[in-house]
């Protein structure tokens, strides 16, 4: 048995140590908004946040995160800075098929609440390991420097 | 938009009350649909030539409830490019619906009732921009004559707002949901009795709204399925969920063709989770859409059934490969190469191209090479599919939902109508997702477990290993020059393999459609022109990559004008301009065997005026002709694909190192009509960062037989650091023309024009993509 905290409830799983956390959430769970990209940390679609930090969960056993906090896409909303995040997709058009967008979301949520006025190679960096096979990255861009905290980039 | 007025016009036949129950049978149907005066199954163009034709009965795409909420059926493949959104918004324009109050429902597989529903080609708004007007005008009729009868006034003296009728002399007004019911039991008015609002009461149709080049100039009505999918709600193909579900992965044959010798499956049913190993039969070859065989396990979640398939032991049968297992990317190229040495099969020739090349002032001739690529969506292919009670349901992220259909009927030996298959969201397409075999895979597991859905999840490596691929493709160029350096020859041969040994005997030479995607097209006015297509086999799965054909041919003919323009010394722009000539329709049977996207050409010529037009927009944009100082360059490409234009520049900059930085792109865009432009911007945006990463990044080679490649790590795609710092679409204002395709015609221009900009920072020339290492080796 593992116990998770995931979007602040507990949940008790039986599964084997060693699998990751994605399929964990998408299979057994049923938390769906944390989608299968590639398997191998290379794309990002599966971002969470452990403990506020941004984490690939197709490569992260489920054992290791005993004890931390799991945050997904689905918990978002109710963040002040992931709602922003959310506006600002919105209020740009952002996503075109949307598989990825959840991912980048989480991405650039990590990221502002590390950074809350981050300059553009900041963003560039950060935002470089989700993959988007539409092809939205400028609008990604945009939607981050949207996002972020006016007050504290004045 | 005067083409639909045209249209209305031109069926001046009273069909009052044939519409009503249009979904019965195909009889009636054959009288009911009007295509120019055409029922559907006698039209030989356009969106009545596709199979299942078009439908436009309000009562199958317009539902509205009492409460007012209205619901547009969508039939047509969600994969990015915005279509839900984009039909909805047509005709919710067209009826009045207010935006905070319209919804989006998919149909289920259905081409009787829905029409074509096959998304590929751009072809959603060219096709169904008309049906749905007149679907959305017909209903509207219907709530002004439910008003009228109401209120006991003459139709004519009601009318329709947003989202309710008004009887202006009395002051009276009804919600259209306080008509819903009355309106639901009139007749369908017949097309003639309808009147399409003028432009002039449009609201959302064809107007600039959204993220335009960086600044949001309004709001715009907000995407049907933005929210769902920024807070992780909208459900994709993986994300359909059922109880009882079973999960399966497949081991599929390395090679193509290659069977299952022996399976050992004892450690593989030993992992916990893992429930059932079930063999596939291949089909063999051709594959078309069948399931390319294999082992599948299955088990209780997605990652055992994974950790099974890593413990299965599988010897594989290379013998029904045949020399497919000789299949190697780099001896392949030779081969290509060397064919691309001899005369082949002539499909275009005007004047003496022999005689024009041995007495020019100065030949220039070029080899051009294109690898195969894997579509690669972000979502990879999953199915699920259950068998139960003889009838057999799929839930599935697919482009062709008729030939998904089909496939699991035929495998299970079952009446269509046995078969439903739910359309979900697609987690991207580009072609992949034409082809269904991971759906029937899916349903020849739920076969051997019958009773319980099976989701089958195919790995980024099952995706990338087993693709149906861009074909591969060599393009040999010469052209003979006068002394002043304008072409007075033009000989190109292309090789590829065709999408036709998919499905048929491997026909070794490019089909009438594929030629037909900017080969045979190809609209420079030059005295002596020859194109050839010798022989290229097929030794894996060639299948749809967005845009097509058109990829290698606009890669070869935008690369080698420029040679030219560099050869006789001129600026590029100025000799593509000349070599173009003036304003003209070429129609395209005068040049081929006439594949014209399936489009009338009398109606869509390819027009060199509108050409013209996106190369002097986009190099004005580009600021064409200025300093751009050392290792920095602009570089242009055009094409016309999918009946629209395109012409795209880049400033690039290369420093000592050969790092490449792209500073910024200009894109000029012709499709006619525009629907929704806030959306063909996005999609012409996407297509930009594709077709960079076809450029810079993307290839997959095989060794004998086995892709080289098979995750992000070595399949590269474009990341966020690779699209250009600014981006902009600059769109042709051109109401006037038909309207033309918008998901596809972005993409061929992007590798030529980018490779030109680079050879205007460096003096390198780039004729193998993708560029790779090239800059810095």
């Amino acid at each position: 048995m593992v116990t998770l905290t995931i979007n602040g409830r507990e949940h008790e799983l039986d599964v084997p140590d060693n699998m990751p956390l994605l399929w964990a959430l998408r299979d057994v769970v049923g938390l769906k908004g944390t989608k299968f990209g590639c398997g191998i940390a290379s794309c990002g679609a599966c971002t969470v946040h452990l403990d506020g930090e941004a984490t690939r969960a197709c490569v992260t056993p489920v054992a290791t995160v005993q004890g931390r906090a799991v945050t997904t896409i689905e918990a978002m909303a109710d963040d002040a800075v992931g709602r922003r995040v959310q506006q600002a997709w919105l209020d740009l058009g952002v996503a075109q098929c949307g598989y990825c967008q959840g991912g980048q979301i989480m991405n650039a949520t990590a990221l502002l609440k590390q950074h809350a006025a981050p300059d553009s190679e900041q963003i560039v960096e950060a935002m470089a390991g989700n993959l988007c096979r539409c092809g939205t990255y400028n609008r990604i861009l945009a939607a981050i420097e949207r996002a972020t905290d006016k007050e504290q980039s004045a | 938009m005067s083409r639909t007025d045209d249209t209305l016009l031109l069926a001046n036949v009273s069909r009052r009350g044939l519409l009503k129950g249009l979904a019965g049978g195909s009889a009636l149907l054959l009288a009911a649909r009007w295509d120019l005066g055409l029922a559907n199954e006698q039209a030989q163009f356009g969106a009545g030539a596709m199979p299942g034709g078009w439908v436009d009965d309000p009562n199958v795409f317009i539902h509205i409830d009492s409460d007012g909420t209205v619901t547009f059926v969508n039939n047509r493949a969600e994969m990015g490019q915005g279509i839900r959104t984009s039909l909805a918004m047509v005709a919710a324009d067209e009826l009045g619906a207010d935006w905070a109050r319209v919804q989006a429902r998919q149909a289920n597989a259905d081409q009787d009732r829905y029409g074509n529903q096959n998304t590929d080609g751009s072809r959603s708004m060219r096709h169904w921009y008309d049906p749905m007007r007149r679907a959305a005008a017909a209903a509207r009729l219907m709530l002004e004559q439910a008003a009228a009868e109401r209120w006991e006034v003459p139709v004519h003296e009601v009318r329709a707002e947003v989202h309710k009728v008004v009887h202006p002399p009395s002051g009276r007004e009804l919600g259209f949901g306080e008509l819903a019911e009355a309106a639901r039991e009139l007749e369908v008015p017949g097309r003639d009795a309808l009147v399409l609002k003028a432009d002039s009461e449009l609201r959302f149709i064809g107007k600039e709204a959204g993220l335009i080049n960086g600044e949001l100039s309004q709001t715009h009505p907000k995407a049907i399925d933005g929210e769902d999918i920024v807070t992780g709600r909208a459900v994709f193909g993986a994300d359909v969920d059922l109880d009882d579900t079973l999960y399966a992965v497949v081991a599929r044959p390395p090679v193509y063709g290659a069977k299952v010798k022996a399976v050992d499956d004892s450690e593989a049913l030993s992992v916990t989770g893992v429930e059932k190993i079930v063999r596939i039969e291949g089909t063999g070859q051709p594959a078309a859409f069948n399931p390319l065989g294999g082992v599948a396990v299955v088990a209780t979640n997605t990652w055992a059934a994974m950790e099974g398939r890593r413990a299965l032991k599988v010897t594989w049968d290379m013998g029904p490969a045949g020399d497919n297992a000789d299949y190697t990317s780099a001896a392949y190229r030779a081969s290509l190469e060397a064919a691309a040495q001899s005369p082949g099969k002539v499909v275009r020739q005007s004047g003496d191209v022999e005689t024009a090349l041995n007495e020019a002032a100065a030949r220039v001739s070029a080899t051009y090479y294109m690898p195969h690529m894997a579509q690669a969506p972000m979502e990879p292919p999953v199915a699920v599919v259950r068998l139960r009670d003889g009838k057999a349901e799929a839930w599935a992220p697919v482009q062709n939902p008729r030939a998904t259909r089909e496939g699991i009927a035929e495998l299970l030996a079952l009446d269509l109508e046995a078969v439903t298959v739910h359309q979900t969201l697609l987690g991207g397409g580009f072609g992949r997702k034409s082809k269904p075999d991971f759906v029937i895979e899916a349903a020849r597991v739920a076969q051997a477990v019958e009773g319980r859905p099976v989701k089958l999840q195919w790995s980024r490596e099952d995706d990338i290993q087993h693709a149906y691929f861009h074909a591969v493709s060599v393009d040999h160029l010469e052209a003979g020059l006068d002394g002043d350096g304008k072409a007075t020859s033009w000989r190109h041969r292309t090789l590829s393999p065709s999408i036709a040994s998919l499905f048929a005997p491997d026909p070794k030479h490019k089909g009438e459609f594929e030629l037909g995607m900017g080969f045979n097209t190809m609209p420079f006015s030059i005295p002596a022109i020859r194109l050839e297509n010798p022989p290229a086999p097929a030794h894996v799965r060639i299948g749809w990559f967005r845009s097509v054909y058109n990829l290698p041919h606009a890669w070869a003919i935008q690369s080698f004008a420029h040679e030219l323009a560099v050869a006789a010394d001129r600026d590029h722009r100025d000799y593509v301009l000349e070599l173009l000539g003036p304003g003209r329709e070429v129609h395209n049977l005068t040049v081929g065997d006439g594949w014209n996207y399936g489009e009338d050409p009398d109606l869509y010529p390819i027009d060199v005026a509108r050409m013209r037009r996106v190369i002097e927009r986009a190099t004005e944009e580009a600021g064409w002709g200025r300093e751009t100082g050392k290792g920095r360059g602009l570089g242009l490409a055009f094409h016309h694909s999918f009946v629209s234009y395109t012409a795209i520049v880049f400033d690039v900059e290369v420093s000592e190192a050969g790092e490449l930085a792209i500073h910024r792109a200009d894109i000029a865009f012709d499709c006619g009509p525009q629907a929704n432009p806030e959306r063909i911007r996005s999609q012409l945006e996407g297509s930009c960062v594709m077709g960079i990463g076809i450029a810079l990044h993307s290839e997959v080679t095989f060794k004998e037989g086995v892709a080289e490649q098979d995750n992000f790590d070595s399949y590269l795609i474009p990341r966020l650091p690779d699209a250009p710092k600014v981006l902009r679409v600059h769109l042709i204002d051109n109401p006037d023309d038909a309207m033309g395709g918008v998901g596809e015609p972005g993409l061929p221009p992007v590798a030529p024009a980018l490779c030109n900009a680079i050879f205007a920072a460096t003096g390198k020339r780039i004729r193998r993509l993708p560029v790779g290492d090239q800059l810095t080796g």
